[in-house]
């Protein structure tokens, strides 16, 4: 028996014959039908995913905007009432602690965390609350957290909830109800497709879930949910981003405002070493795969850097890879080799995302 | 899982079917799911010397890379040339018969058996189930 938490969703995964993983101290399903299928079904039509692992904390009082602004790199006070928006969570020194979204309510705000950061970002916040009057309050346990993603999302979630959902503009979220009970529905997601995420509570889990399916959703695991973010070029905690990275080496400079007041690791990241290697996407001359740790070379030449995240990409069917180089060959166009188990396979220094979809025309 | 009684089996989830001396050798559907739907494979040419327990190729999918053991002693005699590229016609292998029917279509390489060599070291099929059972699949 596993120590592992298991999400309010985890029978209707064994009953779809899910094949089940640890991740970030939960057992959750990494596929069902197989990746590329439910990649593929996210691409083209609508795909489901169980992400009630990811922390959901919400905050309440007149101290919650300003801790919030103390330990986001992106702004809070400019945000308007329902808008989301992503940024980082920094050490002193600059080190990423986590990746998360903030919500605004009119009525306070609310953060999705990692999974795996769950326990580290609530003691972080504990210690840096310093007196300000805010009510922290830890909901992952009490509710459970669906993605629909994919074309045909909006008209999967057209008529589902209380409030037509479908004008909701992206990262944008709203409360409603769904079974005259109260959720919140985002326009958000972690596949670089349109879509939503929905968060109920517990009792109504499966019942939205099964919702889903019976209008078409195909159900899709932690395996496709990589492949999709990786097309997409959407870091990962724990692979493009760590304590020893820093937002302005990881590309995510555009969620660091440095002007927007003093927050933790503002002072670090205004002087960020520009040396520093930098997330870059590598596309590889071949069918095989990097893999985290691959060593990256400079074409013919030394070690420029290394892999964090790569695959056979399911939809562009090419070899694509995420990792951090030198400044120096970070030019899209560069030529490298990835040292695949000791063969240098020729690759190039590509724009990321790797894969952007179509903007639906209105 | 129904693993064939008629194969045998290495604890790193190949399966070897004896006729004759030859040996033919791929890996189990236990395999596959774990691995997921394979993506590439590399696997050694024809009259390749192989041991037992040996690295013979290379198996990825879209999760993870992960070596293949030769589950015998003795030579390669025979590949099955779709499922790997074909350098010379630049012909891309489709690996999908190893996802599709690991025990069967999904066959990797012939191996002639090594002089004296033997599948008595490799586990039944009863064995191997009790292996999975006792790894808690």
């Amino acid at each position: 028996m596993s120590a592992n938490r298991r999400t309010p969703l985890y029978a209707r995964h064994t009953e779809l014959k899910a094949r089940i993983v640890p991740f970030g101290g939960w057992d959750m399903p990494v596929q069902y039908a197989g990746i590329a299928p439910e990649h593929k079904a996210v691409r083209a039509a609508a795909g489901i995913f169980d992400v009630s692992h990811m922390a959901r904390v919400s905050f309440g009082g007149p101290g919650a905007l300003g801790l919030l602004e103390h330990v986001f790199t992106n702004s809070v006070a400019t945000m308007k009432d329902g808008q989301v928006r992503y940024g980082l969570v920094c050490n002193d020194a600059g080190g990423i602690l986590d990746d998360i979204l903030v919500y605004r309510w009119p009525y306070g705000f609310a953060a999705v965390v990692n999974a795996g950061n769950r326990e580290k970002i609530l003691a972080w916040l504990e210690a840096h609350r310093a007196g300000r009057d805010v009510q922290i309050q830890d909901q992952t346990f009490d509710t459970t957290m669906i993605a629909v993603q994919g074309p045909k999302s909006v008209e999967l979630v057209a008529g589902m909830f209380a409030d037509d959902v479908t004008t909701l503009k992206y990262y944008f979220a709203t409360p409603t109800r769904y079974k005259d009970k109260p959720c919140v529905v985002s326009r958000t997601g972690y596949t670089g497709e349109d879509g939503f995420e929905v968060i109920v509570p517990n009792d109504l889990g499966a019942v939205l879930w099964d919702d889903f399916l019976a209008r078409g959703a195909v159900p899709c695991g932690l395996g496709a949910r990589d492949t999709l973010r990786l097309e997409a070029a959407m870091p990962l905690y724990g692979h493009e981003l760590n304590e020893t990275t820093n937002p302005i080496s990881a590309g995510l400079g555009w969620a660091v405002k440095l002007d927007k007041g003093e927050f933790v690791g503002r002072g670090a990241l205004k002087n960020a070493d520009p040396a520093k290697p930098v997330r870059v996407g590598i596309e590889l001359d071949s069918k095989r795969a990097a893999r985290e740790g691959c060593a990256v070379f400079a074409a013919g030449g030394e070690q420029v850097g290394t892999v964090t995240s790569g695959s056979l990409a399911p939809h562009l069917d090419k070899s694509i890879a995420m990792g951090y180089v030198n400044p120096a060959v970070a030019n899209v166009g560069g030529a490298l080799e990835v040292d695949l188990r000791g063969t240098r396979v020729p690759a190039t220094v590509v724009p990321l995302p790797f894969y952007a979809r179509r903007k639906s025309a209105k | 899982m129904s693993n064939p009684t008629e194969l045998r089996y290495a604890p790193t989830h190949e399966w070897a079917k004896l006729e004759g001396d030859v040996v033919t050798v791929g890996v189990t559907a236990f395999a596959i799911e774990q691995l997921t739907e394979p993506t590439y494979l590399e696997l050694p040419a024809v009259g390749t010397a192989v041991t037992a327990g040996g690295k013979f190729g290379v198996i990825e999918s879209y999760k993870s890379t992960s070596d293949l053991y030769s589950p015998v002693a003795g030579t390669v005699i025979e590949v099955n040339e779709p499922l790997v590229d074909d350098p010379k016609t630049k012909r891309k292998g489709d690996p999908k018969p190893v996802n599709d029917s690991p025990f069967h279509a999904g066959w990797m390489v012939k191996i002639k058996l090594a002089a004296g060599a033997t599948l008595d070291h490799l586990l039944t099929a009863e064995q191997y189930d009790a292996q999975l059972a006792a790894e808690g699949h």
